[in-house]
This record gives C-alpha cells, structure tokens and sequence, in this order.
C-alpha cells in the first residue's frame, strides 16, 4: 500500500478577483520530516501557493489533502488548527506589544476576566528553552533586531502546535550570521520531527538545507527533484526557461567629469546621534558607483538627502553648479535627476492610474508634451507603446491600470520612465528588488547602456550580486560613514565586503577620500 | 453575453433596481394603496412638461454640488462642506441681488461670482489644514457647515429679514439679477446653460490637462505625486478652490434662478446629496448629469407621492441610504465577476 | 456681563457641564473604540439620532423609560451591524458607509416619526418616559461638589462608569489586546488565526452601543422628547474628542469634558443676549480648532517620533 504524503495539493487553480491566475493546475507534495524547497521568479505562483495551503486564499478549483484526508481551510485558524504554521516574509508583528503579547495573541491564558500574564511568561520562557529560541518576553517588539523578530515569529508559530512550518523567503533580511544561526536552528526543528516548507530565492541556502525541491514558474510546477541530484544552473534552467547570464559584457570606458559631488554631508534628527556622518564622494558621467550596506546603517537617509526628501542636513550636495538644499522634488528633477524608488507601491506608481499615466509623471509638464491647454494625447499613446515594446512589459495595452500588472512588468514601467529623456543624474535605489530574473536582467542591461550614455548613476541595492556585477566602483556605508572605497568592483572579494559592511574592517581615510573625483 | 470588463455597469443598473423594489417594498408596507402611490412615484415625474420640468430643476444644484464633491473625491478628499458653502453662497449672491443695482446682463453674473468666490474661499480653509497638517477633512467640513449655517442664518435674520414678508425670508431680490426662463411652462432657468458648460470643462480640465493630471495623480497615491514633483499641498488646495467654488455657483444659481426672496431656514441638502451624485456618477464629471437626473427623478416622485398619497417624502433617504451602501460595496456581486472571470480565463486556455 | 461671570463660576455652570458632556461622551467613546479596531464610524451621529427616535416611541408604547433604553440600545447595535455587515462582508468603504448610516437617520427618523405620531417636527404628541434622575446619598452632601456631582441623569453615570469600563476592556481583557492588534497591525493579527473581520465587528456593535445610550440621553433625559436632527452634530463632535484626545481613553474622557464646557459656556453665554445663532456655532468653532491644534502638534510630535524610531534602527543593527 502507498503511504499517503503528509500534504498533497491536487489539480490546484487560484484566479484572483481582478482576472490575475496565479496557479493553473499545480500539483505540490510533502514528506513528513524534510525540507522542502519552493523555487521560483517573483509572479511564479509561490506566495499564492503557500497562501492557499496556509488558508489566506481559497483555491478557486482543485482539492489539499493533509494526512490522505481532504481539508478546506477557509481561515488562517483553520490551518493552525491543522497543525500548519506560517513565517510570513514581513514580519506578521504588532511593533508596540511585547515578545509575550505577540506570542500568545489569539490564544491567551486566562484567569478571571483578565490575561494570566504570570502564565503567559512562564509558556513562553518554556516553549524558547526547548527550541533553544533565545528571546527576552517583555521587550517591545519596535525594540528588537531582525534576527530577533524572527525568532518570535517561529515561536509564535510553534506555540500553536504547527508541524509543518512554511517560511517565505526568511534569509532575506538576515545577515550571513543570522542565517546562519537560522539553519541551525530549523535543522533542529527537522531533528524534532517537525516538516518545513522554505521558500526562497536563493539557489545556494536551497542546496545547503533543503532535501527536496519543487520548481515553480508561471503558475505552474515545473517538476520536483531530490536537491542532491540537480545543480544550481539546471534549477535555474527550470525556472526561467533560458540559462541566467549572470554576467554583463561592460566595456571599458573612462568616466567623464562629475555630475554629482556630495561634501561633507552630515545628518541627524534633532539632538539623536548622526544617521550620516561626514559623508563625501562624487558620481561622474558614465560611471555607475553602488553603494553596499547592511539595511539601516544610513543608506535611506543618504537617498532622502539626495532627493529632497529631507533637507535639513548640514554639508553640499549639487548637480552640476547647482546646489540642492532647499529646491523642492520639482526643481531638483529639473536639474536632470531621475530617481527609481526602492517602493513601487508607495512611490513608484499610482495603482489605480493607467500605465501611460504613469509613464509620463517626468514630462506631462514639459511644453512638448502638451498642445496649448492640454495634454498631447497622441504623442502619450505612442511613446506608452513605444516603452511596452522596448521594455517587454506583459500588459493589454497603455490604458490598462497599473495596478493589475505583476511586480516585475511595474517596476520596468518605473525604470522606463525614469531612464527615458536623458537625465544626467540615475538614483536607482533596490532597482530590481523583488522583480523575477528576467525584468532584473532587462534592468540591468538598461542601466549598462545609460552608463554607455554618459549617465551617472547611483546604484544602492543589498542584492550584493546585482551591486558587484553592475557598479563600476563600490563604497560600503556603516553606520553613517563610508567605511570602504572600491575603486573596481570587478576586484572585489565578496568575504571582503562582507567585512567591511559588518564593520569588521575599515579602509582608512585616504582610501575612501579616492571616492571624491575633481 | 456579460463580459468582465461591463461588470461596473451591470453592479449600477443592479443597485438602482434593488433600491427601487425596497422602495416598493416600503410603499406597501406603509401605503393604504399601494399600487397607486407606486405609480405616483415612478411615473408622475414625467406627467406632464411642468414636471419634467421640476425633475431637471432639481437636477441643476444636484450637478453643481455633485460636481464639486466629484473633484473632492476624487483627490481622495472626504469634504462634505459643499452644504453650508451652498447654503452661504446662496446668502451672498441674495445680498448682491438684493442691495445692488445694476444691468441685467452684469447682475447676475456679478452675484453668481460673487457666491462662487465665496465659496472658493470658505472651502479653502479646511483645505489648506487638510494639506498642512493633516487635520481631519470630513469633521471640520461638517463643523464648516453648522458655522456657516449660523452666520448665515444670522445675517437672514438681522440683515436681509424683510419685517413684512410674512414668512422667514428676505427682502425682494431685484429682477435684474434673476436668471432667465428658458423653456416656458417650467421654471428651467439659464443655470442649466452653465452648469453643463462647468461640466464639460471639468471634464476636459480633469482628463486633459496637465493640471488635471497633478490632479488626478495626487488623489490615486500622494507619496507618487510628490515623487514625481507636484505640489500636492498646492493641488489639495486648488481643488479645494475649484470645488467650493462649483459648490458656490450653485448655491448662488440657485437662489436667483428658483426664488424672488433668500427663504432658507434650514441646511437645503444640496450639499449631501452632491457626495451620492458624486458615488452613483463613479467621480467621472460626465456621469454627473445622468446621475443627478436620476437622483432629481427619485426624488420629485417622493415629493408627488407625499403630495398626492400617505406615504411621506423622507422615505426617500432610506433609499438614498442603501444605494451608497451597495453602491460602494466592492464585494457586491463581486462572485458573479469572478465566475465570469473564470469562464473567460477558460476559453483562453 | 456680572451676571455672566457669576453664572459661570457657579455650581450650576459646572452641573451642567456634565450633563452637555454626556452625549459627546458617549460618542467619543464609541469613536474610540472602533478606532482602536482600524475601523472609522462616522455613523455614530446617525445611530444617535436613531436610537434617540427608537427610545422615545418605545418608551411611549410601553409605558416605560427602561424599555425605551433597552429598545434604544437595541437599534444602536443593529444599524452598527448593519454598517459592520456591509463594509466588513461587502467592503464598503467605511467612510461611505457611515455617510449611509447618516443620512438614513435624519430622513428615516422624520419619515417613521411622521408614520408613528403625524409630526414631522417634534414628537410632542407621544407619551414617551423620561430616564431618572440620581441623588447619591453621601457624595451630595459634600458643599460644592455634592450639587455638581449629584442628581445627573442615570446615563450621564452610565457614561463616566463606561470609561473605567472601556479602560479596563481595552488594558486587561483578552478581547483588549485582539483589539489592539487588530488596530494596529491586522494581518498580525489575521496571521495567528484572530479572525480580524470579527473583531472588528465586535468593535462596530459595542460603538453602536456607546453611541445608542448617547442617543437615549439625548431624547430620555437631557430632553424629553424627540425632535428632528435633535443629536445636531453631537456625533461628529465626539469624533473630534476621541482625536483629540490622541486615542486613549483618558485622553479622550478629558477631551469630552472640553468640548462638553465650550457647549455649556455656549448655552451660558445666551444670557448676554448675544444673537443665539451665532452663539450656537461655538461648540463647532471650539471643536474646529481644537482639532486644528491637536493636528498641528501632532504633525510636529510625528518628527520627533521619526527620530527616535530612526535612532533605534541604528541602535539595533
């Protein structure tokens, strides 16, 4: 007799309400006791996958079996209840409750009318000494490191008797030490009997603890392998169809003169302790300097800074001759600033606007754009066409509202928009974060030819092999201050910049004042 | 047969069908002849020229505040001060009518722009705290109208109170200031003429210009309007203007094309209404003008009724009730797109 | 003026601060609690108005003021499900939706006036019951505290018990801290299997809870009778208490008893023979810049927020 699988998905098909199908007919299985690997571009059908299993979404048609018995999950309670628990990649966390709020949120101990704190201490206290979890239960949340909150995050869902857990993407914000810690704990959990689901993007972390693999692409399965028997390049193959060139043909060139020069930029709120801290280089034409760093070591405060979205920071910033304090967004974009935001959503698009209105956010005001008092319709509908057809994007047309587009078909929208019309100043900031490979690559290669185009670019991004590959030279922010200049980022050695972005090594001040062109 | 993409209007048609069989329902509840007070309402308002005539009476300060909350809505703004701004408006423009003299061409459209550039201004102050500060729109509009409703009743009775009216009302507005006839036999006046034009600029103003784009873009996602470099503060503020400007025309258009005497003692509605023209008509300015008729024609029917049944006229706001309520449910029939959906994404395969 | 200034520092004056306070109270409690949930009721003045009506002619068909309160509750708590079953079920936009719930009050309340008593003005000609009146035997012995804090309305108690109640709720009680979450991060609270729309509706029933007493006092005990639109903005200004007293229960109680002073002191000031429609914008002009101060220094207080909170980041990593 066949052993029934712990979880099998059957004939799966999700449509979203807004006509998007996100799973067409996926079939998925789980052991009882491994790690299973789910693979995928962004918009290949993981999340929603994982959302039905977890009872977020209900499959508009096909059947989940759990144990040989078929189940329907209508609530995320329904799941739990079942024994499945899920890590979500943002943190599910109430920031301004403590460890022990969050923890038994939804099932608290009672005593009287009241919540039995004393209880509630002392499962908790219990639950992270078995699981070897270090937490401390009475810090608040907003307190805590990433690696912490996940920690919480697993606990909360262990307390509730999961034993299939399913964690989306939970290396991406950690540092190498956090993930590290992180498999070894999961490794313990796998020794406990527990089953994992990890999702991720990362080829190498899927070969180092995963026992079996399910490759998804466009909302189908694209088949499941032991890990062992296949190689990163054939998972790679499966995934997007074509082999990933993960190198880009860049031809030597010599930079031209500064186009942006930052002195001695130094910035804090009110009486706190500097978020940047004397911080001075330049961006000359045609040349792309990334900038690396673990999050918040003052990467977005530099950006806010350069964009006007913060002005009230001491030292120069200028375009050309002309200074940036104190011009609004408007001016500064007249100066020749194009800036790809690092949140498509919040900044990047109006959702419920159509693709040409979000197309011509940079020009609508221009006198060519418009025929006395109004709009140059017919001169918008064809550059909205002529950008889909260059930039591939899968869309029905320049009507059609942004919003309905995948993530990766979005952002080229961004960066058509923002790479389009010459300027001479590119801030791309997470240019291709959470995009699937082949918009990255369609990304990358634009920036490239900006660069062939005399552009200066600044690239900040924490996809380290996206910043190595594509930046000319490299600088490393921690803790406010550049603590490492590259002048070549061919040379980099990556242990080297991963020391130099925890703050183990620095360069000297003569070192990092190289990033500083006259 | 029914496509996806046809759903929004096939929901509409729905809701207007479900509000209209509750009002029925109501009706035959309340009414001691039912069938002949459902036939009052829904077909007296077409009896006779006169009363076509009402219907679009009752339309013209319909699409002037519908219009104004339009733009509002559309900035994702909840201002429902269009009322006391109509109300005030209404005030001034009768106060210019009344104490000036002058031609009958320039008197008219001197109240009218008077009213408007009152309204402009008054709607400006919760614009500009909206914009500065953040404070809460919907409350001080409200707060804005209760004011504006007290100053203005103050003036009605202190100022403009003509001791021998027999009711609560103004002294006689000068002929040259009230706007023309323009069909004979209803009280159709010129106001027509100028609330279509409002509409079809706005129209071309909100879609067509650059203006109308900062516009546009601002209302869909703050944060990307100001990335992109428009002033949002400016822009909340302008169609605050824009708005309470609107708003005041038609207060002011009002007054001279339906009155001789300033007669309001209460809040007239209009103001309300215009944020249930502004849902039915979906904020698209052009959709103003059927949905205002609609809304002119329900409730010239409650009125028939009242007049020539037992069934009172309010019952008419419980029907305006559930057409916001369904009309702004996105889930509502929402399964019926989805299987829709479904079928089509099928087809494909 | 004498007369005025000695009005004002009375006993009487102070008395009646609380009892203006009560209704706004109320609603600022209801506010409150359906804020804390995420979830905006701007329906409360609606629902006032309504459960003010309901009292009243149930109260008169019954023959008694208890029954009225009771019934009056009763249809608080069903225009708030109605309101919760809509936007929670068919997601209507809240905000929408209480603009429904308000505009079905002031013309159904009229319209169901006139059916029950022939009125569409006041409901004079119906025998409705008037909520008693408290004397607590030690506290109004006590000299000038005794007659301010003595002899209220049953509801006006009612409504200072329901702020240790709301406190209490929200601070200790399982439900409190589901609320909370539900509030300030749903799908935290979604994730761990708190079922949010419920809690959220929960939420909307014990708002239109708070905001039904608040109509009842209205209709059984600050009058006694109902009149159209009688509620005249009481809701909204309830809104703007529960704002400006930055979401926490204390916060909002004080705010109340503000906004429940700069009514009394409108009523105060008709002794000065000022014209009483401009006198009677006070309480609106009061709330307008209350909550324009509130914001300003709210938008100030953000900054120094975003400071701290950026100076933790660094901190942590």
């Amino acid at each position: 007799m066949e052993i029934s699988p712990l979880l099998e998905m059957r004939n799966v098909t999700k449509i979203y309400s807004n006509g998007v199908l996100a799973n067409s007919n996926v079939n998925f299985s789980l052991e009882k006791g491994e790690i299973h690997a789910i693979v995928g571009e962004n918009g290949a059908g993981k999340s929603t996958l994982m959302k039905m299993i977890f009872g977020l979404e209900e499959p508009s048609e096909g059947e989940i079996y759990l144990n040989g018995k078929k189940v329907k999950f209508q609530s995320p309670q329904d799941a739990i209840d079942h024994g499945i628990g899920m890590v979500h990649q943002h943190f599910m966390l109430v920031p301004s409750f403590s460890v022990v709020d969050n923890i038994i949120l939804g099932m608290e101990p009672i005593k009287g009318f009241n919540i039995d704190y004393k209880d509630a201490v002392r499962m908790t206290v219990e639950l992270s000494a078995k699981y070897n979890l270090a937490i401390e239960p009475l810090a608040k949340i907003e307190d805590l490191s990433v690696g912490m909150k996940q920690k919480v995050e697993i606990l909360k869902v262990l307390i509730r008797g999961a034993n299939i857990l399913i964690l989306d993407e939970p290396t991406a914000v950690l540092t190498p030490q956090e993930t590290e810690e992180l498999f070894r704990e999961l490794l313990g959990l796998k020794r406990e009997g527990h089953t994992i689901v990890f999702i991720s993007h990362k080829l190498k972390e899927v070969k180092e603890i995963c026992d079996r693999i399910t490759i998804m692409r466009a909302g189908k399965t694209e088949g499941v392998f032991q890990v062992a028997d296949v190689t990163e390049q054939e998972i790679s193959r499966l995934m997007v169809g074509r082999d990933v060139i993960l190198k880009y043909d860049k031809t030597n060139h010599q930079p031209g003169s500064p186009v942006l020069r930052v002195e001695h930029v130094s910035y804090a709120e009110s009486d706190a302790k500097p978020l940047l801290n004397n911080i001075s280089f330049t961006i000359r034409e045609g040349e792309i300097v990334g900038i690396a760093g673990v999050e918040g070591n003052g990467q977005a405060e530099l950006i806010k800074a350069l964009t006007g979205q913060i002005s009230d920071f001491t030292g120069h910033v200028a375009i050309g001759e002309h200074r940036l304090q104190g011009h609004t967004m408007k001016e500064i974009r007249d100066l020749g600033m194009s800036y790809i935001p690092e949140d498509r959503m919040h900044q990047g698009t109006a959702a419920d606007a159509s693709i040409s209105d979000n197309l011509i956010s940079r020009f609508y005001r221009f006198k060519a754009w418009n025929k006395g008092l109004f709009l140059n319709k017919k001169k918008i509908t064809e550059f909205s066409e002529e950008q889909i057809k260059r930039y591939k994007v899968r869309c029905s047309g320049p009507e059609q509202l942004i919003g309905m587009l995948s993530g990766g078909n979005m952002q080229k929208i961004v960066v058509a928009r923002e790479c389009d019309d010459k300027p001479k100043l590119l801030i791309a900031e997470q240019p291709t974060r959470g995009v699937d490979v082949g918009a990255a690559q369609l990304i990358h290669q634009r920036l490239l030819e900006m660069r062939q185009e005399g552009c200066a670019i600044l690239l900040l991004s924490a996809d380290l092999n996206e910043i190595l590959e594509v930046s000319d030279s490299l600088l490393v922010m921690y803790n406010g201050q550049f603590a490492a200049y590259f002048p070549d980022a061919k040379q980099v050695k990556e242990e080297d910049l991963g020391f130099a972005m925890l703050g183990l090594k620095r360069h000297n001040e003569d070192q990092i004042r190289r990033a500083i062109h006259v | 047969m029914f496509k996806a993409k046809h759903f929004e209007k096939i929901r509409t048609l729905a809701v207007i069908l479900i509000s209209l069989l509750l009002t029925f329902v109501i009706i035959a509840f309340v009414s001691d002849n039912p069938l002949y007070t459902i036939a009052v309402f829904l077909f007296e308002p077409i009896s006779s020229v006169s009363h076509i005539g009402n219907v679009v009476e009752m339309a013209i300060p319909l699409m002037f505040t519908g219009l104004s909350v339009v733009l509002l809505f559309r900035t994702n703004m909840f201002n429902l001060g269009a009322e006391g701004i109509f109300y005030f408006a209404g005030i001034v423009a009768s106060t210019i009518a009344i104490h000036v003299t002058m031609s009958a061409w320039f008197h008219p459209i001197l109240a009218i722009l008077a009213g408007a550039i009152t309204g402009a201004l008054l709607s400006a102050i919760p614009g500009i705290l909206k914009a500065k500060w953040n404070v809460n729109e919907l409350v001080t509009s409200l707060m804005f109208n209760s004011i504006l409703f007290g100053i203005g009743l103050y003036f009605l009775n202190y100022k403009l109170r003509d001791p021998q009216a027999f009711a609560n009302s103004s002294y006689k507005m000068q002929p040259s200031a009230l706007l023309h006839n323009l069909i004979p036999g209803t009280r159709i006046h010129t106001g027509l003429i100028l609330v279509i034009i409002s509409i079809i600029v706005v129209h071309y103003f909100v879609y067509r210009t650059k203006w109308g784009y900062e516009l546009r873009m601002t209302g869909s996602n703050r944060s990307f309007a100001e990335y992109s470099g428009i002033n949002t503060t400016k822009v909340i503020i302008i169609v605050h203007l824009i708005a309470g400007f609107l708003a005041g025309m038609g207060g002011s258009v009002e007054v001279l094309g339906m009155y001789t005497r300033f007669q309001w003692t209460a809040l007239p509605g209009y103001g309300l209404d215009g944020a249930l023209v502004a849902l039915l008509a979906k904020n698209n300015p052009l959709s103003v003008i059927g949905a205002a008729l609609f809304l002119a024609y329900i409730r010239i029917g409650a009125n028939q009724m009242s007049i020539l049944s037992d069934v009172p006229s309010e019952m008419i706001s419980i029907i305006q009730a559930v057409i916001i309520l369904l009309i702004s449910a996105e889930q509502f029939l929402k399964f019926w797109k989805t299987r829709m959906l479904l079928k089509e994404a099928g087809i494909r395969e | 003026m004498n007369n005025f200034m000695h009005l004002l520092f009375s006993t009487d004056f102070a008395f009646s601060v609380l009892r203006v306070m009560t209704p706004i109270l109320f609603a600022a409690l209801g506010a409150l609690i359906s804020n804390k949930a995420g979830i905006v009721n701007i329906g409360l003045e609606g629902t006032m108005l309504v459960a003010a009506l309901t009292g009243v002619i149930t109260s008169a068909y019954s023959g008694s003021a208890w029954v009225g309160l009771l019934c009056a509750v009763l249809s608080g708590v069903i225009i708030a499900a109605l309101l919760g079953f809509f936007t929670l079920k068919f997601k209507t936009h809240i905000i929408l939706g209480g603009i429904a719930v308000n505009m079905f009050a002031s013309g159904g309340t009229v319209f169901i006036l006139y059916l029950v008593s022939g009125d569409k003005g006041a409901s004079t000609s119906l025998k409705s019951g008037v909520l008693p009146n408290l004397h607590i035997p030690l506290i109004q012995d006590i000299p000038v505290l005794g007659p301010i804090l003595s002899g209220h309305n049953v509801l006006t108690y009612v409504s200072l018990v329901a702020v240790a109640g709301l406190y209490y709720l929200l601070a200790k009680t399982p439900l409190g801290l589901q609320i909370r979450a539900v509030g300030e991060n749903p799908k935290a609270a979604q994730s761990v299997g708190v079922k949010v729309n419920r809690i959220q509706f929960i939420s909307l029933l014990i708002s239109g809870f708070f905001a039904s007493l608040g109509g009842a006092y209205m209709s059984m005990g600050y009058l006694s009778l109902f009149t159209r639109d009688m509620t005249a903005g009481r809701g909204w200004i309830g809104i703007a208490a529960e704002a400006v007293g930055r979401s926490t229960t204390i916060g909002t109680f004080l705010s109340a008893l503000l906004f429940g002073a700069a009514d009394a002191l409108a009523n105060a000031l008709q002794i000065l023979k000022l014209p009483a429609e401009l006198i009677g914008t006070t309480p609106y002009i009061v709330t307008v810049i209350a909550l324009m101060v509130y914001a300003i220094s709210e938008s100030k207080k953000k900054k120094r927020k975003l400071t701290k909170a950026k100076l933790k980041e660094t901190k942590s990593s």
